[in-house]
């Protein structure tokens, strides 16, 4: 694999996310696939950020150990990365750092000055620079510029052009073929995927790494016909969703795990209640406050058992963004067929990392229906039938009285405490389990990469199987990931799992909770292999971690 | 369809319960509703859980049982989705001014297009009589033994504060005046809070206190903050006062509702507006 990482860092404020995502353009324009990892204190100014952008000729979504170029805003960002990568290619802003032993200097004050750009177009000095040091022909320059930072393009090709004017190309970075693809973040991904499964509205309260959703579909809510809302709390979030599902409209959430925990009354009426809802939860180091900027795999569990009581739920755990886009399409429409709570489990490092999709090559997955009331028996809310799902109306149908209750109720929705009442309609909800768990046997529950036949295999869930995946190209390995948690899907998995002697557990826990959710459906695995320190797995890491695991 | 606005659930409430009073109020305002050609079909009662709360078994609409303390936000969300609908909470106290104030406040300060009903009976009934936000100081309850030892809420003070537009009081023993704030409350375009002092016959029998001390607000200015102001607070709930009656404030302002109008984009539309998402951030 040929592949090029560049750090660009500075301080919070400095905006270094967009100077990454100019980066990471610059080389989806030279034909490379690319993924970028920000990395920020949960700090509105001052402190350190960086955004990585890492390259190759092939999909990925991770970063690595190794940087190439080190783009430094300021004297921090040498300081902390210099001493990690001593044989990369510096390009630092003069003004701010003290003399540097190679590499290149740029003065952005002077060049401002020169051109009369304001400071905020300090940042295009910098990647006007790193261009010319990379050897990318100006034309893909000035053409990223012009479509991605639309906004004072002018100015900002100004600057960037006496930067790279003016700078030495040192370390050329060489083209390869292939189409620019769609840069999407992970929480973008899930938005456009939960606006194409039908999203009427998305209501929220600001927690990272869930909040540039919220801002994301806010930012669209015309483009896509959405009503877009920011309630007092995640405990209103949640009914407020609910009472709009009820009546009638697609509705979402999304929040991290203290922001689900307040949301797990309002879960479980959903599943009394039987009313649809997709629930994005992007997971964050914990517990409690934990690690707001970073990223955690800790609350599948979680996830899966929240709520008193037991009724079905369905999760799924994207890897990458078009996993994200395509499986939150997929959760909105079964939640609304089978009229369930459905979860997207994401994590920091998959909601705020950006990644390259090719709309067209997404997996396409079954589109389904919910069973709508025909209007022709007596309208009842909770009727029992065949396979448990009740034909769904809404407040404001004619001649039809929707009763929804919280309450153990009868078919009609009127609170019940009799026996066999109860029994039957807890029967009725576990009926639409098992027609579930059928129904998804027509989707890809669980995915085989790497070398299928391999007898050694990673096993993992969300955002970690990209650093998986790595790996195992690298030592010949499978890689299984079930991206459908809930209902597990035993047959797909076993069949995912045969001839594996092998099987090692990968995540971002500290109990290794997918292992022991394994463990439950009859599959043990070898050995664990987990990391809780914030920030996702390397592949140069794991790899190193998995070999002390294969070579005894 | 005229239809019978009872459900056959049996009624559950104690004997001589303020309760029954509500139900039998709002039962007379949709069957007016029905006459005048309205549909029934566009009503939402969505209650809290408590006494109150049975009437969402017993009234015959479509109705949301939702969970203690949690109608607003189910009201607003069901609202905001089809602002056609009208909608109208059925609270009681312990629901409303203590699981679900921040709600409440919310409620109020967003003008949201709905009828909130606060059956308060100063008491938990339904967990067998322990003091709620509206209990005066040293109310004796299961849960307080010897007395409470904090001032009750006056929440008509709270919801003027807070910016609803429609703040009355009510009584159960005065059913053509309920009659009659319920109904100004629903046609009012915005929050309408009414604030019903409701008979609780088995743990806070409060017929001879309020009796005695309840009476018609004639003559005021509705329109008039300052007054609404001194009004509302002339009983605060704890001390012996005068207990006003009737319509305290209203003022018409835009609503949360209208402030979301619905944008449809059919599908076909979406699914090329996605594309060119795709294709711009290429």
């Amino acid at each position: 694999m040929k592949e090029v990482s560049v750090l660009v860092g500075g301080k919070a404020g400095d905006g270094i996310n967009n100077a990454g995502a100019m980066v990471a353009q610059l080389f989806n324009h030279l034909g490379y696939f690319v993924y970028i990892y920000t990395d920020y204190p949960s700090l509105i100014r001052g402190g350190h950020n960086f955004a990585l952008v890492r390259a190759a000729d092939e999909p990925i979504g991770a970063y690595n150990d190794r940087i190439d170029y080190l783009v430094a805003l300021n004297q921090e960002t040498l300081d902390l990365h210099l001493p990690h990568c001593p044989d990369c290619t510096v390009i630092a802003n003069a003004d701010l750092v003290k003399s540097i032993k190679s590499g290149q200097t740029v003065s952005i004050n002077t060049i401002l000055k020169a051109e009369s750009a304001p400071p905020i177009t300090g940042n295009s000095v910098m990647i006007g620079a790193f261009a010319k040091a990379a050897g990318i022909p100006w034309e893909i320059v000035g053409d990223v510029f012009r479509r991605h930072m639309p906004k004072a393009a002018d100015e900002n090709i100004r600057v960037a052009r006496r930067a790279y004017d003016e700078g030495l190309t040192t370390r050329p970075i060489p083209a390869i073929s292939g189409p620019p693809h769609t840069l999407l973040s992970g929480n973008e991904a899930i938005g456009l995927g939960l606006v194409a499964g039908g999203l009427s509205a998305y209501i929220s309260y600001p927690m990272t790494p869930s909040s540039t959703l919220l801002h994301f579909l806010a930012g669209n809510a015309e483009r896509f016909g959405l009503k877009v809302i920011h309630p007092e709390n995640e405990i209103a979030v949640i009914l407020m969703a609910l009472g709009s599902a009820t009546a009638g409209a697609r509705t979402a959430v999304g929040t991290s795990g203290g922001g689900f925990c307040l949301m797990t009354e309002g879960l479980s009426f959903a599943g009394m209640a039987e009313i649809p809802i997709v629930i994005v939860v992007s997971q964050r180091t914990g517990p409690s406050t934990g690690l707001p900027t970073y990223t955690g795999q800790a609350e599948l569990r979680f996830v899966l058992y929240a709520g008193q009581g037991e009724f079905p739920r369905l999760v799924v755990a994207p890897a990458d963004a078009g996993e994200a886009y395509t499986w939150s399409a997929a959760a909105m429409h079964l939640a609304w067929k089978y009229q369930i709570p459905a979860f997207v489990l994401a994590d920091k490092t998959l909601s705020e990392g950006t990644y390259s999709v090719d709309y067209d090559r997404l997996t396409g997955l079954p589109v389904v229906d919910p069973v709508l009331w025909d209007g022709q028996a007596l309208y009842r809310r909770y009727r029992d039938t065949p396979a448990g799902i009740s034909p769904l109306t809404f407040p404001g149908r004619k001649d039809a009285v929707v009763k929804v209750n919280s309450y153990a109720h009868d078919e009609d929705g009127i609170t019940t405490e009799d026996a066999g009442l109860v029994t039957l309609m807890t029967e009725k909800r576990r009926k639409k389990e098992a027609q579930l768990k059928e129904e998804m046997t027509r989707y890809p529950c669980v995915s085989v990469r790497g070398t299928a036949d391999a007898t050694t295999a990673l096993l993992c869930w969300g955002s970690v199987r990209n650093a998986c995946d790595e790996v195992a190209a690298r030592l010949g390995l499978r890689v299984i990931q079930p991206v459908v948690l809930s209902p597990f899907p035993d047959q797909q998995f076993s069949a995912a799992c045969r001839g594996v002697q092998h099987l090692i557990a990968v995540e971002e826990n500290t109990t290794g909770q997918l292992a022991a959710l394994a463990r439950e459906h009859g599959v043990s695995t070898e050995a664990t292999i987990l990391k809780y320190d914030g920030r996702p797995f390397t592949p140069d890491e794991l790899r190193q971690r998995v070999q002390e695991v294969i070579t005894p | 369809m005229t239809r019978n606005l009872i459900t056959p659930a049996q009624n559950t409430w104690c004997p001589g319960c303020g309760n029954f009073a509500l139900q039998h109020t709002l039962k007379e305002i949709l069957a007016g509703m029905e006459n005048e050609g309205r549909s029934l079909d566009d009503v939402v009662l969505v209650t809290g859980i408590g006494c109150h709360a049975k009437i969402a078994d017993y009234l015959n609409i479509n109705s949301v049982y939702t969970l203690h303390g949690r109608t607003i936000p189910v009201a607003t969300g069901i609202k905001l989705a089809n602002p056609q609908l009208t909608v109208i909470c059925c609270a009681g106290d312990g629901d409303a001014y203590a699981e679900g104030l921040d709600h409440l406040i919310f409620a109020a300060k967003r003008n949201i297009d709905i009828t909130m009903i606060v059956h308060n009976n100063r008491v938990y009934g339904l967990t067998t009589g322990q003091y709620t936000p509206t209990s005066p100081l040293g109310f004796k309850g299961k849960s307080t033994p010897t007395g409470t030892t904090e001032y009750p809420f006056n929440p008509l003070e709270l919801m003027l504060a807070a910016g609803a537009t429609y703040i009355a009081r009510g009584y159960t023993r005065k059913m053509p005046q309920l009659a009659q704030l319920i109904r100004q409350g629903i046609a009012h375009k915005g929050f309408a809070f009414i604030d019903v002092l409701q008979i609780c016959a088995s743990f806070f029998n409060m017929i001879e206190y309020y009796q005695s001390r309840v009476y018609d607000l004639t003559g005021h200015d509705t329109a008039d903050f300052e007054r609404a102001c001194a009004k509302v607070m002339e009983w605060d709930y704890n001390r012996d006062a005068p207990i006003a009656l009737g319509v305290f404030y209203e003022r018409a302002l835009p609503t949360f509702d209208d402030r979301y109008p619905i944008r449809v984009v059919s599908p076909e539309e979406r699914t090329r507006r996605i594309r060119d998402l795709f294709e711009a951030s290429r």
